[in-house]
């Protein structure tokens, strides 16, 4: 039996971490995710799982990394400062392999900037923010429904491709309330577990080794600096170091397909909307509004890996506009895959498009 | 079963420099582990950065070896997910005073069940040879080319002051003392700190007039005041000489703690 | 239909809370569509709060409100940043104990505060008078539905006070006189 409830964009990020079985929550508190962290506190203990506030955001990150290794479904959340803190051990969860999931409820930066309104301006910090070539997989929701699902979409993913998974919200569908319908339960993947015997990094044909869980008997060494098959640091081999790099990018960027989530409608159109997070809602309101099959809309809940084949559903394209609530973060990944005009509709201060603007946007470029 | 069981034979030789005194230290800390009983399966060493923080790349247990300074953070995370493991950090005086400072006094106030082992060389080995927060006054480094100007951290008195419930200092010399104290921490429930202070041939010793390995131990042996003799000094009004440092046992007790094993 | 309320008082009125039990009600109870959203400021006292409801039969696509129809106003301070611009075809409910401009549009007065402490002795519970006068007025959603919103809401040990505000708070709803526009 589904139900229904009136939550929070927050309040079901973490209900949906719970669903998926997050039993590891690291973090410290920072407006506008902070929700998050407090109802972590309030129900974890209740469901026999770790809630810990951490001393800072390098701390929440190492912690959900550290609890991870021991087989638990581990998250944070953060913001603003609290997200550029924890670059760095990102870029651990990632050469290590390492399944989490972080949340980032986005508010306005650079710097400490706006910490109660909305932004989408970490869309390339995930992406690239951490040193050195990487590959991460980061969804967007746009609504509380999508705060639930996505979240709880993101442990499958993590676990699946033993990566750090980010669900990029924003202060909007964070902090607003709506109507959402409680699944009975969330399909769980497995971690793929370590056949005993084999190299602790020795990928299997998906590219990803399977997971040797501390405590079990595997003796695995798990470093941060680059490694051989048996995690081995082995820092100077310019080959090693290459092949593992690649592998760790291609492991996402070839099952992009597969972690791809995004819908099409209107693929004959002649001007395409592209939006994520938040501003989907005014897309959609402004498809509401205007029925037009020349009006088409790219809806991405995946943003990376970007689907950049998506695009080319839209064969009549002659332009797509791009609502974001940053300088054009996203735009700028679109335009290298298109050869028809992007046009980015920008938004900065904190507040979303209004369906106006969009029109407005749809009339100047007819 | 000895220390030695607990080596990974297919990683050595190891990294460290001829002389240099962290064998010693991971022996004492292998020997009390060996003496506890711990079944490796149920075992993990953390590190962070740094010569020291290579020791658990050397044991055959899993063992985590993270980021510059953040070894007990990474080791908050697998203690508190799974207290039914023994957990190990190793760590130096860059890594745990410096950059982690704060997770250091942190786990300490939370007092969770780690022990934590620090092998204080005084300087940044690994990079060369750069100032600590423990390089001695008027000691060199290539950061501090006419020596040290600013005071160094007692770490000790830190944990204690922070909230640890085991701390206890000695060095390279005090083998046996050490690995007692060692096995002292892995049973005492709560945090457990024991710093070792160690001799660095390679960017210490060369810089500040030990040229020789023994010549540093020595040192390290004739500075150390135990404690129970400092005591006694105070208590009969004398001066403690300044250029010694406290060794033994500093502080063990019972505030409450989280992680212990169910 | 879509509604659009905002409500603004400041901050301890309970301003966000009301947003919170109107649009529950909506969704739990009278089964339709609702999104609450919020001005978040860094006070957690004083100042103007301020707080939106949209209710709408249909699934909601933009979830702000641009220009709400329906206003609560409960603080001097609140009326001047959040109400004195309300179009000339809104309707407002200012509580008249603590909001002494009044608006271009239509307006009720309801002495909320006063009511809340004089009758039920508790000025905390102005709030829940005013929604009850919300409702009564407005139609927004249903009594029941409210008042089994309030119920969910409101701390243990406070529901029969809480009920009393609302149902006194309907009285004054269907009691008051719309004051026209002049």
């Amino acid at each position: 039996m589904t139900r229904t409830e009136f939550w929070q964009g927050n309040t079901a990020c973490a209900e949906g971490a719970l669903a998926a079985g997050c039993n590891f929550f690291g973090g410290y508190p920072i407006t506008p995710s902070t929700e998050v962290a407090e109802l972590m506190a309030a129900k974890m203990p209740k469901k026999g799982g770790v809630f810990i506030q951490m001393e800072d955001e390098i701390a929440s990150m190492a912690s959900i990394i550290g609890a991870a290794w021991t087989g638990a479904r581990s998250m944070t959340a953060t913001s603003g400062p609290g997200f550029s803190l924890m670059m760095e051990n990102i870029g651990y969860a990632v050469m290590t392999e390492t399944p989490c999931v972080v949340v980032n409820v986005q508010r306005g930066g650079p710097s400490t900037g706006q910490p109660t309104m909305a932004a989408q301006g970490d869309m390339m910090q995930v992406r690239f923010g951490s040193q050195g070539d990487y590959a991460i997989i980061a969804l967007c929701p746009a609504s509380v429904q999508e705060m639930y699902e996505l979240t709880a979409k993101a442990f499958n993913l993590a676990d699946q491709y033993r990566v750090p998974v980010f669900l990029m919200a924003d202060e909007i569908v964070g902090h607003m309330r709506e109507k959402i319908i409680i699944p009975d339960s969330m399909a769980k993947t497995p971690r793929k577990a370590l056949v005993k015997g084999t190299l602790p990094f020795k990928p299997d044909a998906d590219l990803v080794p399977g997971f040797p869980q501390f405590g079990k008997g595997y003796g695995v060494h798990v470093t941060g600096l680059t490694h051989d098959e048996r995690g081995y640091p082995c820092t100077t081999n310019p080959k090693l170091h290459e092949a593992l790099v690649r592998r760790l990018v291609d492991k996402i960027e070839s099952a992009r397909h597969a972690i791809a989530d995004f819908d099409i409608i209107n693929p004959d159109a002649r001007q395409v909307f592209i939006a994520y997070g938040a501003p989907v809602r005014t897309v959609q309101q402004v498809m509401h509004d205007r029925p037009d099959k020349n009006i088409g809309f790219l809806r991405l809940r995946t943003v990376w890996p970007f689907p950049e084949y998506a695009l080319a559903e839209f064969k009549n394209a002659k332009c797509f506009l791009m609502p974001e609530l940053n300088l054009g973060q996203m735009a700028r990944e679109v335009e290298r895959h298109v050869r028809v005009p992007v046009v980015n509709i920008q938004k900065l201060g904190g507040e979303l498009h209004t369906p106006a603007e969009l029109v407005a946007a749809l009339e100047a470029h007819r | 079963m000895t220390f030695d069981d607990w080596y990974r034979q297919d990683r050595l030789p190891h990294i460290f420099c001829a002389g240099c005194g962290n064998g010693t230290i991971i022996n004492c800390t292998l020997a009390a582990v060996d003496q506890m009983g711990w079944k490796k399966d149920d075992t993990v060493f953390v590190s962070g950065i740094g010569c020291s923080s290579r020791a658990p790349g050397y044991i055959v247990t899993d063992s985590l070896h993270t980021t510059h300074g953040r070894a007990i953070a990474f080791a908050t995370g697998v203690k508190m997910a799974n207290p039914d493991l023994n957990v190990v950090v190793f760590t130096g005086d860059g890594d745990l005073a410096a950059i982690g400072g704060n997770h250091f006094i942190h786990a300490c106030r939370r007092n969770i069940d780690l022990t934590v082992v620090c092998m204080n060389n005084q300087i940044y080995g690994m990079t060369g040879g750069q100032g600590s927060p423990t390089t001695p006054r008027g000691c060199f480094s290539t950061t501090t080319p006419t020596g040290c100007v600013e005071m160094p951290f007692d770490l000790c008195e830190l944990a204690i002051a922070a909230g640890a419930n085991y701390v206890s200092r000695w060095t390279s010399y005090h083998v046996k003392e050490l690995e007692k104290a060692v096995k002292v921490g892995l049973e005492t429930p709560g945090f457990s700190f024991i710093e070792a202070l160690v001799q660095c041939p390679t960017a210490f010793g060369r810089r500040n007039k030990f040229r020789q390995v023994a010549d540093h131990v020595e040192y390290l042996r004739a500075h150390s005041l135990l404690k129970a003799k400092r005591d006694r000094l105070i208590e009969a009004g004398e001066a403690v000489p300044d250029d010694m440092f406290v060794v033994g046992e500093l502080a063990r007790r019972k505030r409450p703690a989280l992680g212990v094993k169910p | 239909m879509r509604y659009e309320v905002r409500f603004s008082g400041f901050g301890g009125q309970g301003i966000i809370l009301s947003a919170v039990i109107l649009g529950r009600a909506a969704v739990m109870y009278d089964n339709k569509y609702a999104v609450q959203t919020q001005v978040y400021g860094p006070e957690a006292r004083g100042g103007a709060s301020m707080s939106q409801v949209i209710i709408d039969d249909e699934q909601i696509l933009f979830p702000k409100v641009a220009m709400p129809g329906i206003f609560v106003i409960m603080s001097q301070e609140g009326f001047e940043k959040y109400g004195a611009n309300a179009p000339k075809d809104a309707v407002m409910l200012v509580d008249s104990t603590l909001v002494h401009s009044r608006p271009a549009c239509k307006y009720l007065e309801i002495p909320g505060t006063r009511e809340a402490k004089q009758t039920l002795g508790k000025d905390i519970v102005a709030n829940i008078v005013m929604l009850g006068a919300l409702v009564a007025s407005t139609h927004v959603v249903s009594e029941a539905a409210l008042e089994k919103a309030i119920l969910d809401s409101v701390p243990k040990g406070t529901e029969t006070l809480n009920i009393k505000a609302m149902k006194l708070g309907i009285d004054l709803g269907k009691g008051s006189k719309q004051h026209e526009v002049t």
